[in-house]
Formats: structure tokens, sequence, C-alpha cells
């Protein structure tokens, strides 16, 4: 879409396109290009010479079985918090759509976490199940089960994963809510007038409305799930223990600003970069298909 | 509800009410911790209800949370909260005023490269700062800017989403408007200041609250490139305070620091909720 009406100066357009470019320029686009430029470089930790070698770092990333469970644990920590905030916000959603009383009030009450850092989302969890003086752990403890995510992998990553869902949950449920109030009363009524259950309208009617909701939610959960949960990771394990939270992300900062490796770290940001341009062109060319839709 | 099943809604509710207790627990917690002693707070199980150190603990999580170290002084929450201030609004004012000059530049007139421009804009939509970590530290640092708002503000400034949404906002003000402002003789900032400014009011009001969450809430870029404790934002300062090795972590401190980190943007979302949830499905879409 573009304005048939327009102003004609040939200078003005450029003064103000200028803070944003000069920005995007020196901030965004030169780095990139140095990180480019640096996974095909072999650099020492002090940046005093380098060489060029092509592929290495990369070869090097596909051999390390540390990146590989890396890669590994990312999918499946993203894909766990996706699950997690994604049913338990649409589950959330779909009862206060119903309400008619407090609507407002438990909408206010839901959302708010939001707000909340995924750093400092971190640190409540970790108090809660701190295992000296934790709630929970004393709970499980009088049930018979230990816990202590400091030796015990498994549970960190269920800490972790708990917590950035927690945080997330929130967003979705307004997404939610949003696409089922759009959902026009006539549909469910006429499928109740056939004899539909609440389950069935559910499935038939109101799902197959809130996919392309769905849809987004899922790429932008998967999106703050690499790359806004570094917080909850630094908080809470810092990586640990032996590397069971140690995603991509984490890893990148982990192995360039303490272990000083330039080109296996600017190596692993090609890599996440592939993976960001991956989701952003998927979630453009779907929201350009919800135009139309 | 289409149909009338009175036990349906009492099971709604208490869905929804075990849905907010979920979501209050933690919070609820961690406000327990923040007004107890430490020696209470160890105790086994930890106490459910709040302590009387409320006045204290704040007390000294303002004045002195991150204690000395070799070689600093102690230092509050005060400082960080301004800090973690000063960076939300420079952040949140400063990506508006350079998103919406852009924005009125690239709908409003025809000149070569403006579909350069564009692109190159969308571009930083693919470069968050995690993919660039390590090049962008060095850009920053040969500027000088470590340690300093600027460093903590002018990087993060540039934004392609805030861009494209201000597009769709004046795509949507209607030409007749343009040719009324032309025929009266207003030239192009004329018309940005008393009619495109004017009537995007809400939604700079609802992007401001996004992006004032947003700053207040950045982690890994402060967490980069300051190291002076008198710059640290308030986030920042509560993963120094808990990472004190084998020491036993003040945590009654930690948590009334969290209570502060936490309350500005909750107060702004609660507040302003429905510009919030405006500009959340606005900008996102």
């Amino acid at each position: 879409m573009e304005k048939r009406v327009v102003f004609n100066n040939r200078v003005l357009p450029y003064l103000l396109l200028t803070p944003q470019l000069a920005v995007t320029l020196v901030f965004f686009i030169w780095p990139a290009v140095q990180a480019l430029k640096q996974s095909v470089l072999l650099e020492d930790p002090f940046g005093l010479s380098s060489q060029f070698v092509w592929f290495d770092n990369f070869i090097a990333l596909a051999e390390d079985p540390l990146y590989l469970e890396s890669l590994y644990i990312t999918a499946f920590f993203s894909g766990a918090v996706a699950l997690l905030a994604l049913t338990s916000a649409l589950y959330l959603a779909i009862q206060a759509d119903r309400v008619i009383r407090g609507a407002t009030l438990y909408k206010t009450m839901l959302i708010w976490p939001y707000a909340i850092a995924p750093a400092v989302a971190g640190i409540l969890w970790l108090l809660l199940f701190n295992p000296t003086m934790g709630l929970l752990p004393y709970a499980l403890g009088a049930m018979g089960y230990t816990w202590n995510h400091y030796t015990n992998g498994g549970q960190a990553q269920f800490l972790v994963i708990l917590a950035a869902a927690w945080r997330q949950v929130s967003y979705n449920f307004i997404f939610f809510l949003a696409g089922l109030q759009a959902i026009p009363k006539s549909l469910i009524e006429a499928a109740a007038i056939d004899g539909a259950g609440p389950a069935r309208r559910f499935w038939t009617v109101v799902f197959p409305l809130l996919a392309p909701t769905t849809f987004f939610l899922i790429v932008i959960n998967i999106i703050y799930a690499f790359f806004d949960t570094f917080g909850v990771i630094h908080a809470i394990t810092q990586g640990g223990p032996a590397g069971a939270t140690n995603i991509l992300v984490y890893k990148v900062f982990n192995d360039g600003f303490i272990g000083l490796d330039l080109g296996g770290s600017a190596a692993q940001s090609v890599v996440l970069m592939v993976i960001v341009i991956a989701l952003t062109v998927i979630q453009f060319r779907y929201i350009e298909r919800r135009v139309h839709y | 509800m289409v149909e009338n099943r009175p036990w349906l809604t009492w099971l709604t509710h208490a869905v929804l009410v075990i849905g907010v207790l979920v979501v209050a627990f933690p919070i609820y917690v961690t406000f327990v911790a923040s007004t107890h002693a430490l020696f209470d707070l160890v105790q086994v199980p930890m106490p459910l209800w709040p302590g009387d150190k409320f006045v204290d603990n704040y007390l000294q999580a303002l004045t002195a949370g991150l204690g000395e170290g070799s070689g600093t002084q102690a230092i509050g929450a005060a400082r960080m909260l301004f800090n973690s201030l000063v960076m939300a609004l420079g952040i949140a004012v400063g990506k508006i005023a350079i998103s919406i000059i852009a924005a009125f530049a690239i709908v409003y007139f025809r000149f070569p490269f403006r579909m350069t421009a564009f692109w190159l804009i969308f571009i930083t939509l693919m470069l968050p700062v995690e993919v660039r970590i390590l090049p962008t530290y060095k850009v920053v640092a040969d500027l000088g800017l470590l340690d300093t708002y600027a460093g903590l503000i002018v990087p993060l400034i540039a934004s392609a989403t805030a861009t494209f949404m201000f597009r769709q906002v004046f795509l949507a003000i209607p030409d007749e408007l343009t040719e009324a402002a032309r025929i009266d003789g207003a030239g192009p900032m004329r018309f940005f200041f008393d009619i495109v400014l004017p009537l995007s009011r809400t939604n700079i009001a609802a992007l401001f609250v996004i992006l004032f969450i947003y700053g207040w809430n950045q982690y890994l870029w402060p967490l980069i490139i300051t190291t002076d404790q008198s710059m640290l934002t308030i986030i920042i300062a509560i993963q120094r305070m808990l990472a004190v090795g084998d020491d036993q972590a003040e945590w009654q401190i930690v948590m009334a620091t969290a209570m502060l980190a936490m309350l500005p943007p909750v107060v702004v979302v609660v507040t302003m909720q429905r510009l919030f949830v405006k500009g959340l499905t606005g900008t996102e879409k």
C-alpha cells in the first residue's frame, strides 16, 4: 500500500531517516558483518593475529559433542516452554472467555506477570525451589522425593522450563483471549443448535478459527524460548549442572565472554542468526496469509 | 456460554482462581521472604506469613543492598532503580522518536533508496543482541560507551517493529488531510507536528507502555556493558547479589530488591492495562 499524496523534498526524508539508519548500521549491520567475518577466522584470544580458516569453525562446531548437546537441549527446552505456556494459557483463556462476572479482574490478575523480567521470574522460582530453604523441596521431601537442582540435571531443566513458561503464559493468554472474543457467537450457537456439545464445539468450531493465533504464538514462543530466556538461565542455573541447561544463547555468551573463543563464538552467532532469519521469515509469511484470512 | 449449567460456571471460576493463585504464589512467597530476618527465613519450612522486618529490609535494600566488595563501596537499590528508569525511559522515548520520523519519511516521501532504507530497518528484526553479542560489545567499547547511559540506551533504540507500526498508522490517515494541509500551505514538518502526531497519540502511548517494560527488563545487554557497580540496572543487581559463592546469600534483601524491581513495570501494566493490551496486540501482529 502506498500513499497517493506525498511531499516533495530532496533532503528532508534522508535527514528524518538518519538517526534510525545510523543506529542500525553502527550497532546492527556492522557487528553482524564482523560476526560473519570472525566466523571464518581463527584468532588468538588477544586479537593479535588471525588466520583465514574457511569453514573450520563450523566444522568444529558440528563435531563438538557439547555443541550438539546444547542444540538438543535448546530444542527440548523451547518445545517444552512453548507447549506448557501455550496449553495453560489456552485453557485459562477459554475459561476467562466463558465467565461473565469478574472477567476484568481475572484478566488483570493473569496479565501482570508479563511485566516481570525473565531474570526476576527466575529468582522467584529459585526461592521456591531452593533445596535448603524452599517450600516446594520441603513439600517434596515430605513425600520422600529429594529435590536438588544444583546436582540433578533433569530437575534443573524442569525448573528453568517452569520459570520461563510461567512468565510467557500471560502473553499467550492476552492473544488467545483476544482471538476467542473475535469468534462470532452466532457460529457457536449454530453448532449448539445442531446438537454439538461443548467439547465438540471447541474442536470443530473454536479451535480451527483460533489456528492463526495459535500458529503465530508458537513462532513467538519459540523465539522467546530461544533468546529471551537468557536471563532465566543466567539467574537460576548458569547453564549447569554439567551443561544440562546450557542453551545455545547461553553458550554463545559463555564461550565468547568467559571462554574467549572468538572464532567459535562467532560461528555459533552465525548459526543463531540463521535460526532467527528462518523464524522471522516463517512469521512474516504467515502474517501475510493472516491478512487475507 | 450457550447452555446454562450452574456447575460449569462454578468449575470455570474454580479453574480461574487456581490459575490466578499459581500465577501469584511465587510473588506472594517473595513478598513474605522480604519481610523476615535471614535467620527466620532459613528455618525449614520457611514462614508463610509476612514478618516484622519489612521496614528494615527495604531500607537496607534501598541504601546498601549490594554490599562492600574489594575496592567497591556498598550501594543501594535506589541508585539502580534510577539507572533502570533512565534506561527504560531512554529506550522508550528514543525508539519512538527515531521510528516515528523514519516511518514518516518512508510513507510521505518518494526518494531514491527508499526501499533500501526500508529493508535495512527490516533486517534489524533478524539481528537480536544475542546473535552479534561480541562484535557489538567491541563497537561500544571502541566508542568509549561502556558504563555509560548512552551505551545502555543507544544500541537498543533501532526498532523495526515500531517503524512498521507507525507506517501502518500513517497509511490509515486519509489522504484528504494531507491534501488539505498542502492547500493551506503547510510544509511536511508542519503537517507532521500538527496532524500526524496528534492522530498517532494513542498509538504512541500504547507503544510507550510496551517499550518501557522492554527497556526495564533488559538483561543481557546491561550485563555485558556495565562493570561499574554504580551503573548496574536493578535486574542485574539482583543477580549480582545472589552470586556470593559459598557465603549465605542475604535472601531477605535479595527478595526486597526483587519486589522493588518488579514494582514499576507491574504498576505500569496494571494501571495502563488497556493501552498495554493494545500496544501488545498492535505491534506484534
